[in-house]
């Protein structure tokens, strides 16, 4: 009776089973986060296009509100868009934020020409996530149309299918019936 | 990215006006700090009163209480005036009343529906319904829930503008005839 509200956008971002290629970005002006420190626990990156737009800031208020559920996983996560450092630093200040933005900003959009997740002819990443298990593997990704808040049920399913080691396959399938298989 | 499926499905444990057997049920993930939630508060007011028998209304809470600091007591408490039975004359005083949600507001409105005020109090310092709520949110989450408000007729995500009215409500009507004819087959073929 209902279409499923997944778009169909298939943008060619890093699937699941690749390597997550490593990167050392600001998060603040005066500090460096490079992913490769945070093997060992999940990871969500969050690439969206720029601060203070209407969409990115329903997202990044929405992870931020739902940052106890990610850390029951143990699980960081990061915000990557093309702004600078003061920008972020401003943004993350407004909307009371705790969890790092990273600025993806010299060379610009370097780390989402890397990860697949780059618009070249707007200048901003793509709105796209990805989980990444504790040894730096994609283990689910997702690239929602530009306007869209894709929310963060993709990413729970994911996170929880990393701990349940019985269902491997679920993290390159999340669209099938996992969604609605929970304890 | 989700199904848009309402889980859980609306049950004993949902505040719900209007018949358990009406053809439509509307579902409202919403926080009562967020200002197009006060938006849309008139507009489901309208629907409810367009579709009288035809509709039940649901509402589970979704504060974003990092955006909207209010947005988790005033929650609470509407689900504390629910336990003594007046969770929509909470509710609405709420959603009409959006720019005073301090502490000694909510008190103040608990006193004006004559509710038991030192118990109300209790609920709220004691975080007796803080579970509730965060619940709420969280099962909001995994339905698709990605900001407020958010509505969900007969369990799937309503994909269209609710700031249309006359479009929510034309949306309203069809689901309800939608459910009438798939009923009506039904029966046709159990025959």
């Amino acid at each position: 009776m209902t279409q499923p509200a997944t778009p169909v956008h298939t943008p060619a971002i890093l699937g699941a089973g690749t390597r997550a290629p490593d990167f050392a970005l600001n998060a603040t002006p005066d500090q460096v986060l490079r992913l490769s420190e945070l093997r060992g626990r999940p990871v969500i990156l969050v690439f969206y296009p720029a601060d203070w737009s209407p969409v990115c800031g329903d997202q990044v208020a929405l992870y931020n509100e739902i940052l106890p559920e990610f850390r029951e996983y143990g699980a960081e996560i990061l915000g990557i868009s093309v702004d600078g450092v003061w920008c972020h630093a401003a943004f993350a200040r407004d909307r009371h934020l705790h969890f790092p933005l990273l600025a993806d900003f010299e060379p610009k959009g370097e780390v989402a020409r890397m990860y697949g997740a780059y618009r070249a002819e707007e200048g901003t990443s793509e709105r796209a996530l990805f989980v990444l298990d504790g040894d730096g593997i994609i283990r689910w990704s997702y690239c929602a149309p530009i306007a869209v808040n894709p929310g963060a049920d993709g990413i729970l399913n994911a996170l929880e299918s990393l701990t349940s080691k019985s269902a491997p396959a679920k993290a390159e399938s999340f669209r099938g019936d996992a969604a609605e298989m929970r304890p | 990215m989700s199904d848009g499926e309402l889980t859980p499905p609306v049950s004993e444990r949902d505040h719900a006006a209007g018949p358990p057997d009406a053809p439509v049920t509307l579902v409202e993930y919403g926080d009562y700090e967020c200002p197009y939630c006060g938006m849309a508060y008139p507009i489901v007011k309208r629907a409810q009163q367009d579709l009288g028998n035809l509709l039940r209304f649901v509402f589970r809470n979704f504060p974003l209480a990092e955006s909207h600091p209010h947005a988790r007591l005033a929650a609470e408490a509407a689900e504390a005036a629910g336990a003594q039975g007046k969770f929509w004359e909470m509710h609405d005083m709420l959603y009409e009343h959006q720019d005073a949600l301090e502490a000694e507001d909510l008190m103040g409105y608990a006193k004006s529906l004559g509710l038991d005020v030192p118990k109300f109090a209790h609920d709220l310092e004691a975080g007796t319904y803080t579970k509730r709520v965060r619940d709420d949110f969280r099962n909001g989450v995994r339905s698709g829930v990605n900001g407020t408000p958010t509505f969900f007729v007969n369990g799937s995500r309503y994909e269209g503008s609710w700031a249309n009215e006359k479009a929510f409500i034309h949306a309203l009507r069809e689901a309800a005839q939608q459910l009438g004819r798939a009923a009506h087959t039904t029966a046709d073929a159990n025959g």
